[in-house]
């Protein structure tokens, strides 16, 4: 039994590796790699909000700082989708000649692969430390991340002529190694990109939240005040943990773009930010489990739903806030660990007894 | 410099409408330190208040029809704050205390009332009414029957779930008769047209013009401001609701019945959200998505006011206004053609309403670096305070 439980997360990794890609057609497929990109995210959010106590609202900007990295060096590599001057065509329509200046690194691979995580992890670090250093916490820090969020969304979606506004860059028709990024293959391939790299995050969760630094965030997360008053300066914790936090959600993002095929502002609109934090609460916050269980399972709910009852999703996933925030506050992976099936098999009488059930106190004497 | 005087004319009122909603938002979140996100789904509630009345009172026509403003905009008050209190004493009494999860399940709320609102319907009406008849009576008859068994708690769920697939099964049945099926409102925006009297001008002031809608919404802001801080101050209720923002433990054990102030608060809070929905209502049309566009401001505006405050809530809201109309139309740059080239670039560069927005954001961000609990934050002698 004990071999069999650590042998799950590989057999797991093999499935979704060897198995899913067999087993499913490219649209299924496509949609897994998509959720699987998602629960990084969620690893993320969960590292900040389930064991430093920060709940962001903003986690939107460094996912989509990293879909737009990625996004804006496939555009500038396709010949397909250059206009007559060598730079994007959608330039044209605005008038613009020649590339902005902060286009222009993103030409080179190896610049486009080290920005994608480092320029949301410096811009969360910024945010993270102008937010601590004030000591703003609690709700305030939800509330001002979700305005830097509105920031970032109104400058990538007013700004035509630097990211094309509202239209978002379009990633399925451009090429990568001199093949279509929207063709099956490719989304293969960054299907099972995506499935090595969610383990490593969970890696690097893992070494993050283990520790004497991961009990430093526990320690912020339930009373910071004592952790201050114990010697402790809990600015430098919280802003590098809100910078990983950060370039996960711009690997995250990447991924996700690259598979959905589009980078829009609509990746920082107020409801996906929330959305991932609901992935987070589902799964079961402060585990690292719980997340990718959470991101997957409330993704793929949401696609059976949309695809039966467009309207209904909205109501569901009102419902699942709800549900969740007041009756199941663990999530799905901390119900099971706290003893919540097992309660609720004693509650209907068939749960196996342990061994020191408790009995009435005539009934365990002998009589005589 | 007329144009200049007619943007803060209307900078002051997209503030005033500002605070009319942050001014129940910070009640409530002072108060209860409920973050209610559903507080810009409340504005839209009252301004769909005022579309009912509306066209309930147009085939009146004549006079009536002319009133119906006021009228609509008690009505609104009165709906949104009792929904307010239903939603107080079901959900958000059972968070206190937790915060950052009221703010996850209110935003489950406004989820749920912008699609409800975008596809009530008749049937639909009936049907929930159907469910919530079966989910009651189905606990009531289980209550009798298990209530001292231990798995009561699982099987009186199992009910709800029942009578939540009844409740879906009413709606289809009721959705096969045709008249029954068509949406109210749907997810089309609405229009509500303003009364004669509110159209047009209200005078002048040397050579700039009053429009009667922009005075109208500044002069019902200040009115239920003055309404509120009078309620606040000098009535019974108020000076409970006080006690309460200051030392919740403390009222409680002098015998103050906090969970009817929460219920007092959290309606007066949602009612003053529907009026200014209701606001909102003349300055254009609106839609199912109207609380989102509003929320986020009306946050910064508490964050930048500090709570419990209400001064600070309206220089806060007047500043964000005002920033927001003189910046985003552009106006500095045809009351001060000369400006310096740099300027000039900076100026252009925000001159629309979503680059304004930013602008406003940054603002805040770096005015918290200097006064990190707003322009008047709340005096007390505990750390967190």
């Amino acid at each position: 039994m004990k071999l069999f439980q650590r042998l799950v997360p590989w057999i797991l990794l093999a499935v979704a590796l060897f198995i899913l890609p067999a087993a499913l057609d490219d649209f299924r497929l496509n949609l897994f790699g998509r959720y699987f990109a998602l629960a990084i995210t969620a690893l993320a959010i969960d590292l900040i909000w389930g064991y430093t106590g920060l709940l962001s609202l903003g986690q939107g900007i460094f996912f989509s700082l990293g879909g737009y990295a990625v996004a804006m060096y496939l555009m500038l590599n396709t010949k397909s989708l250059a206009g007559g001057n060598g730079i994007p065509k959608f330039f044209e329509n605005y008038g613009v000649a020649e590339l902005p200046f902060f286009w222009k690194p993103f030409w080179s691979p190896a610049f486009t692969l080290i920005a994608l995580w480092v320029i949301p992890a410096v811009v969360a670090g910024l945010v993270g430390w102008l937010i601590f250093r004030n000591r703003i916490k609690g709700v305030y820090f939800s509330i001002i991340t979700q305005a830097a969020l509105m920031v970032f969304f109104h400058f990538f979606n007013g700004q035509q002529k630097l990211f094309d506004g509202t239209n978002g860059l379009k990633t399925s028709t451009s090429e990568l190694f001199g093949q279509l990024v929207g063709s099956p293959d490719m989304q293969v391939v960054f299907y099972r990109l995506t499935v090595i790299l969610l383990p490593l995050a969970f890696l690097v969760c893992r070494y993050f939240t283990t520790g004497r630094f991961g009990d430093a965030l526990i320690a912020i997360r339930d009373d910071e005040t004592r952790f201050r008053f114990a010697g402790f300066n809990s600015v430098p914790f919280k802003t590098i943990v809100f910078l990983v936090a950060g370039a996960l959600c711009g690997i995250s993002g990447a991924l996700y773009t690259v598979q959905s095929g589009i980078v829009s502002p609509q990746y920082m609109s107020i409801s996906f930010s929330i959305e991932m934090v609901i992935w987070v609460a589902v799964g079961g916050r402060g585990t690292l489990v719980g997340p990718i269980i959470g991101a997957t399972l409330v993704n793929y709910l949401r696609s059976l739903v949309s695809e039966a009852l467009p309207e209904a999703w909205l109501f569901v996933q009102g419902a699942l806030f709800i549900f969740v925030v007041v009756l199941m506050p663990d999530g799905i992976y901390g119900w099971v660990t706290n003893g919540g099936l097992k309660s609720l098999l004693a509650a209907f009488g068939i749960a196996k007894k342990a061994k020191t059930y408790p009995r009435l106190d005539e009934e365990a004497l002998p009589v005589d | 410099m007329e144009l200049f005087f007619s943007q803060i004319l209307d900078g002051l009122s997209i503030g005033s409408v500002l605070l009319l909603a942050a001014t129940g938002l910070a009640i409530v979140f002072g108060l209860m330190g409920v973050i209610n996100l559903a507080h810009g789904e409340f504005m839209m509630l009252g301004a769909y208040v005022t579309y009912v009345v509306q066209s309930a009172l147009k085939p009146m026509g004549g006079l009536i029809f002319q009133l119906y403003f006021p009228v609509s905009l008690v009505l609104a008050f009165i709906v949104t704050g009792l929904i307010g209190v239903l939603l107080e004493r079901t959900l958000i009494r059972q968070l206190y205390g937790r915060p950052l999860e009221t703010l996850l399940a209110t935003w489950g709320v406004s989820l749920i009332l912008i699609q409800l609102i975008r596809s009530v319907s008749t049937a639909m009406m009936l049907g929930i009414i159907v469910g919530v008849a079966a989910g009651l009576l189905l606990t009531k008859l289980l209550r009798a029957k298990f209530s001292l068994k231990p798995f009561f708690t699982y099987l009186n769920g199992l009910g709800w779930a029942v009578s939540i697939v009844i409740g879906l099964i009413a709606v289809n049945i009721f959705d096969q008769v045709r008249p029954l099926s068509k949406p109210w409102f749907g997810p089309r925006n609405i229009d509500v047209t303003a009364p004669k009297w509110l159209q047009g001008s209200w005078g002048m002031i040397g050579t700039i013009e009053l429009p009667g809608l922009r005075i109208f919404i500044i002069l019902l802001s200040a009115l239920l401001l003055l309404a509120t801080y009078w309620f606040l101050n000098k009535s019974v209720w108020g000076l409970r609701i006080r006690a309460v923002t200051q030392n919740r433990q403390m009222s409680n054990c002098l015998g103050i019945p906090t969970d009817r102030v929460d219920s007092i608060t959290f309606g007066i809070g949602s009612g003053l959200a529907g009026v200014a929905g209701c606001a909102i209502t003349l300055l254009g049309s609106v839609g199912p998505n109207l609380g989102a566009a509003y929320i986020v401001s009306c946050f910064m505006v508490i964050v930048l006011g500090g709570v419990g405050n209400l001064l600070g809530t309206v220089i806060a809201s007047m500043l964000l206004g005002i920033i927001q109309s003189v910046i985003g139309s552009g106006t500095l740059l045809t009351v001060f053609p000369d400006m310096p080239e740099a300027a000039r670039g900076v100026t252009e560069f925000f001159a629309t309403t979503s680059m304004s927005l930013v602008l406003v954001f940054i603002f805040i961000i770096v005015f918290l670096q200097f006064r990190p609990n707003g322009m008047f934050p709340q005096k007390g002698r505990s750390i967190d305070a």
